[in-house]
């Protein structure tokens, strides 16, 4: 059984044995090494994939450099997004201010890649030390003719969900801010898909063959001027929910534009998303489109995904994600795949996704909310895994216990989305199940093999 | 044969303001790393949840192990109010969780602004905790905006010997073995050579196993493996240190702490990186056991120079781009200039003051202009290949961009090397390492002469 702290004990939850409560939204417990990061964070992977835009790191180096090309985040253009740039602010700065350094900083940058905008995350000490971002950020706009804007992302304010917040605040005042000529009544922005491994080129295809054209991709593959015309589009399709419902429901309140919220993780999910923006259009030819496509891709996957099922039938796998709304299909991508999910956890989910989940799975499924490695390897341990899906925090405790892993975050290099993205899904879990390396580790061979043969 | 005038130092300033992909990381991580090479201790990070996340993720794409960090967990009100009580509940949360033998408290650029002086604050709950069983608190101040990630490891390496280091009746037969930031492999060598030389070695730290250890039935909450604290107490009393690194001759580092507070006799030696800097490790560990050379080691060295011999030509004049930590690269100019390679740009993010010197006096068989840069990034870098006609890089794998960009080959070496596996186990130290890199070299080179050939060929 886990070894679980006293302030986290009500963070966990085994379905059936008691009734439901879960705490969440609450601030890690310190000293419990939290799988969390901070605020930066979560305004750092969320604006990353817009390319043609400079993202500048204002404070200390540590931030930039353990954020430079980390998403898997492609661009079918510039990758301006791509390179770190950092203020790098030293002790002088830190005791006469970051001001003028970071203001020759940005005018520097912009005169050299010329973006079309400029994002300024402010970190920890920024404050502190008493600079005027939004000052700054002001002025070189005002020089350079440029959106420069800045992103309060200090780390310590909050937990990763209030650095989305700050993200999405900065792309509100993006939106809105160029004409929305030509722009089809039957349109969308996508948000909440973040190009790994060139995903929403194959969630743009689907919306190409189906007649619905997508003004703003926000911020997968993401372009300043198309963000600018987001408000033109007729519907915000919102996945990743943690992360941009805030953007959604601002863009409601500000232009109207209602939103859904999809996914494109597994067959399920990925075709009712594409009927649910379908119906939202009530445009029968549309709907019919739709089915077509959606019966012309389950086809053509179908026979491999089932071949994948056979082998993996009955076999137990753990979630532990970033967000709770991405969990949802994976468990029922994994179901689809005869497999049960025994363990299932959220850095940052809330009490409604919890809920879900909790309906959605299996008697005596963990359901963890801000966990940590000590208490992940003693679920996978007690849980007997056979593979754990996560980002890379996860992956060597996984490794460590002779469990497979597939990484499902920032740095894949397969595409988990679509209908393609499932059986590519289905080859991964697969791929790493049944690999013969297992019968070698401590864990399975101990298992195959009694310690004691009787005489 | 001069010994300087070649190497140039240009001082005109930086032509940017900004840091454009850095080649540092900040302090606290070199402390972290440091850190998992001492028996029984956990990382613990004075700051934001984020620090130690990111250093955890950092770390864990390099060795492929876990790799646990706490942090107290800054929230606006311990930044306004001071963070005393998230620091002392961290501490109880990880003690009783971990069961940690050492716990090292490293700051961040958060913690020292707001002016937190940890060992002040550790002084209440130290006493409290007073017991058998009680984690040793180990204070360490890397503030992210001083340094960078090689100063966190030094600092940490002296804060624990500083804290543990205790003076015995009579100096014991064993020596101290700083390396600094070295490889899994590089500290298992150095126990391998300690051992042959019969020598009783306190090396300092050791993640060998931490850090590259087998797969597992259960989980460990703590790794084994790493240095003994009952060995670190006995530092004080050892008959001699030695301490790798050109660079930090004069600095704080715990060779100079023991010599000063112990008068523990202390060996300043250059990164053993190729012949000539691991002849001067081999020569004082001859003079610290009163033997000579096992012959396994004069083998190596043997076959060492006879493998230059035999690939000198396909490296003659060839020239490279090196960068990293300060004393990596001072080592593998070392080697490069050893085997006839030029290295025309010696770069680092770090600024200690003495790269340049360092590298003149590695590099005194060359005739040709070197560029030695400190304090600069990865596209700098970048710029200044650019002018140079480089053959190849050698550093760690964030220099892929440049590589990628100059279409020449990247050696992978040091730390992190993010798109490889293995990293821990790369070689750099001794006759051996010397051995390896000098094959990578020369193979990479020759692959990159074969696939460039329109009609390829079998024999090299």
């Amino acid at each position: 059984m886990a070894d679980i702290l006293r302030e986290r004990e009500r963070q966990v939850y085994r379905k059936g044995a008691q009734p439901f409560q879960l705490d969440c939204e609450k601030q890690s417990v310190a000293g419990s090494v939290s799988q969390r990061a901070c605020v930066f964070c979560g305004s750092r992977v969320v604006l990353y994939p817009i390319a043609d835009a400079l993202h500048i790191v204002h404070g200390p180096i540590g931030c930039a450099s353990y954020t430079w090309d980390i998403r898997g985040a492609l661009s079918s253009g510039p990758e301006l997004h791509r390179l770190s740039f950092s203020t790098d602010l030293r002790e002088l700065d830190v005791i006469q201010g970051g001001e003028k350094k970071l203001y020759a900083a940005l005018c520097e940058l912009i005169d050299a890649h010329q973006p079309k905008a400029a994002f300024v995350y402010a970190t920890c000490i920024v404050g502190i030390i008493g600079d005027d971002v939004e000052a700054v950020c002001k002025r070189v706009s005002r020089e350079k003719g440029i959106p420069v804007l800045p992103v309060h992302s200090e780390g310590f304010k909050g937990t990763k969900k209030d650095g989305y917040r700050a993200a999405c605040e900065a792309l509100f005042q993006l939106v809105g801010t160029a004409p929305t000529d030509g722009i089809s009544p039957i349109s969308i922005n996508i948000l909440g898909d973040f190009n790994l491994a060139g995903e929403i080129w194959m969630i743009r295809e689907y919306f190409r063959r189906i007649g619905v054209e997508v003004v703003a991709c926000i911020t997968g593959d993401g372009r300043v001027d198309d963000i600018r015309r987001g408000h033109g589009a007729a519907l915000n399709v919102v996945q990743c929910s943690g992360s941009m419902t805030y953007l959604a429901k601002s863009l409601q309140d500000k232009w109207g534009t209602p939103f859904i919220r999809v996914s494109y993780f597994g067959i399920e999910d990925m075709a009712q998303s594409l009927y649910d923006i379908a119906r939202f259009f009530k445009d029968p030819y549309l709907m019919q489109r739709t089915q077509d496509l959606v019966r012309q891709e389950i086809e053509a996957i179908m026979p491999t995904v089932v071949e994948y099922r056979r082998k993996l039938q009955g076999k137990k796998a753990a979630i532990y994600v970033g967000g709770a709304f991405k969990a949802f299909s994976l468990v029922r991508a994994l179901r689809l795949l005869g497999m049960q999910t025994v363990m299932v956890g959220s850095q940052t989910g809330n009490r409604e996704d919890y809920e879900q989940l909790r309906e959605l799975c299996d008697e005596g499924t963990i359901i963890v909310d801000d966990s940590n490695p000590l208490e992940l390897a003693s679920f996978l341990q007690e849980k007997e895994v056979d593979v754990f899906i996560g980002g890379v925090k996860e992956r060597p405790i996984a490794y460590k216990l002779g469990v497979g892993f597939c990484d499902h975050n920032h740095e894949r290099k397969e595409a988990l989305a679509g209908f393609a993205g499932m059986v590519n899904f289905a080859r991964e879990v697969y791929g790493t199940v049944m690999s013969p390396v297992w019968k070698l580790t401590p864990r399975k061979r101990e298992r195959a093999l009694p310690k004691e043969q009787p005489e | 044969m001069s010994t300087t005038p070649h190497v140039v130092k240009k001082s005109r300033p930086p032509k940017y303001v900004a840091t454009r992909n850095a080649c540092k990381l900040c302090t606290p991580l070199g402390a972290c790393l440091a850190l998992r090479g001492i028996e029984g201790a956990l990382p613990f990070l004075h700051g934001s949840q984020g620090c130690a996340t990111y250093m955890r993720r950092y770390i864990i794409s390099h060795f492929k192990e876990p790799m646990d960090i706490a942090a107290s967990g800054f929230s606006e009100a311990s930044t306004i109010f001071g963070g005393e009580q998230n620091l002392h509940r961290g501490l109880q949360n990880v003690t009783s969780q971990y069961h940690p033998s050492l716990i090292g408290i490293a700051t961040t650029c958060l913690s020292e602004t707001i002016g937190e002086d940890v060992a002040q604050l550790l002084h209440p709950y130290e006493a409290a905790l007073e017991g058998a069983d009680a984690p040793v608190l180990v204070p360490i101040s890397t503030p992210s905006y001083c340094g960078t990630h090689i100063d966190g490891f030094h600092a940490a390496v002296r804060a624990v010997v500083e804290k543990l280091a205790t003076a015995a009746e009579s100096r014991g037969d064993h020596f101290n073995l700083f390396p600094g930031m070295v490889s899994a492999a590089d500290i298992r060598y150095l126990k391998e050579v300690a051992a042959d030389f019969s020598l009783e070695l306190v090396l300092l730290p050791d993640y060998s196993d931490t850090l590259d250890g087998p797969a597992l039935d259960q989980y460990h909450k703590i790794p084994e493996g790493g240095t003994p604290i009952a060995a670190i107490r006995s530092s004080a009393s050892a008959s001699a240190t030695v301490e790798f690194g050109r660079t930090i001759a004069g600095k704080a580092t715990a060779a100079a702490l023991l010599h000063e507070r112990f008068a523990v006799p202390s060996h300043r030696l250059g990164a053993p990186i190729g012949v000539r800097e691991t002849d001067a490790f081999f020569e004082v560990l001859e003079q610290l056991s009163g033997r000579s050379t096992p012959a396994k080691h004069r083998q190596e060295r043997g076959r060492l120079i006879d493998a230059y011999v035999d690939g000198h030509k396909y490296v003659s004049g060839k020239r490279a781009v090196v960068y990293g930590e300060e004393d990596l690269v001072v080592g593998l100019a070392a080697l490069l200039a050893e085997i006839g390679v030029v290295p025309v740009l010696c770069a680092s993010g770090g600024e200690s003051g003495s790269l340049a010197k360092s590298i003149a006096e590695v590099t005194a068989d060359l005739d040709e202009p070197i560029v030695v840069r400190e304090g600069t990034d990865f596209m700098s870098m970048a710029d200044e290949a650019k002018q140079l006609s480089v053959d190849f890089l050698i550093g760690n794998s964030k220099g892929y961009s440049v590589a990628r960009q100059l279409g020449i080959p990247l050696i992978r070496v040091g730390f992190p090397i993010h798109d490889r596996i293995g990293g821990q186990r790369i070689l750099h130290l001794g006759y051996r390492g010397a051995q390896q890199l000098f094959d990578r070299v020369v193979n990479t080179l020759i692959e990159f002469k074969q696939q460039s050939s329109p009609v390829g060929y079998s024999y090299m």
